[in-house]
């Protein structure tokens, strides 16, 4: 699903120790998971591992294009442990902490623009008999 | 059964309404005791201290129990419902799991059969509760810019969080258009603020604030409600509210920590349970007295349940934004709030301009909209979408009907054997023209801000969980369960303070309103404490 890429600097989620924090979160996904490497292994015919890889990445993009609860799941679970892996954050030019407690900067962003909203009459309706704008 | 020495003041749930009805009546000095089912929540436990962080919003910190699954959560079965229950059981209630986003309602909203011939009128008006939203605004610590054309005037104590590259980019597309748009209010400090600290941008907002910059009624209202006397008891699950031989509210019935069954007796009962919660335990208070649910003579306990339908529309544009490295809260346009049956529809709905998500969260949205690939082609596109994430928002006007209800599941139960809340539910003609009007406009607003790869989630997953209309107020006893001031009309020291007392729902967000009345509810108790059950 996340393949290694030597171009981009990146393991696989099958690297062993993505692997491993992607089994130890399932948690209460681990039926929708299950289910999902069903559904995976019964359109390959049982036979998913012996296709090659163009046929794999076909068929799993087909599963999850119908985005069944499993499929979603199954998915959101390697991509949540994928995407704090430190060698897959450091590729990306993301620092590898959490959020808290260093946080992050939001910059202001330009309030100028707002004085093209400012100078318009309240519009809201006043349910008090007259609008906004003409009291 | 154990019992307890008898309290003036019972109060059921410790959230949004319950917390502010506490703190208010504090002043009274009566002896005042709320029942919680949940815990305390450390700021140690949020998700923003941990790695997994992003991952914990589908798990822990959840905002649906059904996915959420804590042993303080009930199970709802909300199977025949396109929109899911969002809740959270603990001190703060869904203050702890919100967005933090606190638009009021506007004048119109609350006269909607005057103004255009639909729903009910409520039997207050928005002037009646002004002075309380501005109250609560300083209690929860609001965060906003003064001078909005699109509502009505307000102040809040605190500037809005920042544009950021996110909301300038909606904002330079917003003037392209002509369309109003104005910086959100929200309950994040964006200033160090009655002992809170400002926000310093932890992300996504909603499964909790380590910081402690989001308002949240376990660090606004509760400190000072205890401190003034309140006493908050946790892990108490109500199982029914009792009555005696006059019809009278007697106290409650619950099990404690420990599963054993407590009854807690109560001069007054105040239910803050939200518009599932309330009806639950009301229609599961029924008796020989009043077999259909307790206060439900008009047999409207659990019926008019409004969800706000919430299309989220995103697109992909063409630098990298903001990402998850800020409050998602950004702006708002009440454009097209107000009614313009020229749409082909009645009343309005707000647009909400939010902030991007963290790296893990972005490649989940990806996959599900369909522009994320699985294999070889999955990190070429992953860097074409990364911090580009740009989405509105539509936050519907949900008008009430009585066929979207609550009842009691006859099977599913919770931990404790209480029947657990069904969901019936289904969005309205109406409701459905005005979802695909802003559908359009917020497709129109995202292309002139230069995105592509355009995505409409019709129910979009986690929104919003606002559960609203189950015990209406209103002045016939016939047509509403509470009247206007929060008394059920068949109990005379039963009253309701949460959200399900709504009688329509607006198209906003709704924790600030229903805070609002649970402060004016409190403030005509204190006006009326001599003569309270007349």
């Amino acid at each position: 699903m996340v393949p290694a890429d030597g171009a981009w600097g990146v393991p696989g989620a099958d690297d062993a120790a993505i692997l491993s924090d992607i089994v130890q979160s399932l948690g209460h996904d681990v039926p929708l998971v299950r289910q999902a490497l069903g559904e995976i292994a019964a359109k390959a015919g049982g036979a998913f591992a012996t296709l090659d890889r163009d046929r794999r990445e076909k068929l799993i993009n087909e599963a999850y294009a119908g985005r069944s609860a499993a499929m979603v799941a199954l998915g959101r679970v390697v991509v949540a442990a994928y995407y704090r892996d430190d060698r897959v954050l450091m590729a990306l030019k993301f620092e590898p902490r959490p959020p808290f407690p260093e946080g992050y900067a939001l910059e202001q962003g330009d309030w100028s623009l707002l004085d093209a909203v400012r100078n318009r009459p309240p519009f809201w309706r006043d349910d008090r008999g007259t609008s906004a704008g003409e009291r | 059964m154990a019992g307890h020495e008898k309290v003036d003041v019972l109060i059921i749930g410790s959230g949004a309404s319950g917390a502010a009805v506490a703190w208010s009546l504090a002043e009274t000095r009566m002896r005042i005791l709320c029942l919680e089912q949940g815990d305390w929540i450390k700021s140690t436990d949020f998700p923003a201290n941990r790695r997994d962080w992003e991952a914990r919003r589908y798990t822990d910190f959840d905002i649906l129990p059904n996915r959420r699954g804590r042993a303080t959560d009930y199970p709802v079965n909300d199977d025949n419902s396109l929109m899911k229950i969002a809740n959270f059981n603990g001190v703060g209630g869904g203050t702890v799991i919100y967005t933090a986003h606190w638009p009021r309602m506007h004048p119109s909203d609350f006269r909607v059969k005057s103004l255009d011939g639909v729903a009910d009128d409520w039997p207050i008006d928005y002037w009646a509760l002004e002075r309380f939203y501005e109250e609560n605004d300083r209690m929860m610590g609001a965060s906003g810019l003064a001078g909005d054309p699109g509502v009505p005037p307000r102040h809040p104590p605190m500037p809005p969080i920042p544009l950021g590259k996110t909301g300038t980019r909606y904002a330079q597309a917003m003037n392209r258009l002509g369309w109003h748009w104005w910086p959100s209010d929200t309950t994040v400090a964006t200033a160090e603020y009655e002992g809170r600290s400002r926000c310093i941008n932890l992300g996504h907002c909603t499964p909790g604030c380590a910081q402690g910059a989001k308002a949240s009624t376990d660090i606004t209202y509760w400190p000072l409600a205890i401190r003034a006397g309140v006493e908050l008891r946790t892990r108490c699950r109500v199982r029914e509210i009792t009555t005696d031989e006059r019809g009278m509210a007697a106290g409650a019935i619950y099990y404690d920590g420990e599963g054993r069954e407590q009854f807690q007796p109560a001069e007054v009962v105040i239910v803050a349970c939200n518009g599932v919660g309330t009806p639950r335990l009301l229609l599961n208070s029924a008796s020989a007295r009043f077999p259909n649910g307790l206060a439900n003579s008009s047999g409207l306990v659990g019926k008019n349940l409004m969800l706000h339908p919430w299309p989220i529309v995103s697109g992909y544009v063409d630098e990298p934004l903001d990402g998850g490295r800020g409050p998602i809260t950004s702006l708002w346009s009440k454009e097209f709030y107000e009614t313009d049956r020229a749409r082909g529809f009645v009343r309005g709905y707000t647009l909400q301009f939010g902030r991007g998500t963290g790296p893990a969260n972005q490649a989940i949205m990806g996959a599900a909209a369909g522009h994320l690939p699985w294999g070889r082609d999955h990190h070429r596109v992953y860097r074409e979408l990364i911090d580009r994430r740009v989405n509105i928002g539509v936050a519907c006007e949900d008008l009430p009907e009585e066929h979207n209800r609550v009842t009691l599941d006859r099977v599913l139960k919770d931990s404790h054997g209480i029947p657990a809340p069904k969901i019936d539910y289904t969005i309205s003609e109406n409701s459905h023209r005005m979802m695909e009007h802003g559908i359009a406009r917020a497709e129109e607003i995202l292309t002139a801000a230069g995105a592509t790869r355009l995505y409409c989630s019709r129910t979009a997953l986690n929104y919003p969980g606002h559960l609203l209309g189950t015990a209406r107020m209103g002045t016939d006893p016939e047509r509403s369960v509470v009247n206007e001031w929060g008394r059920c009309h068949d109990v005379k020291n039963l009253f309701i303070v949460d959200g399900s007392i709504w009688v329509t729902s607006g198209g906003v967000n709704p924790t600030s309103t229903i805070q609002a009345l649970a402060l004016y509810v409190a403030d005509q108790m204190k006006q009326r404490l001599a003569n309270l059950f007349d």
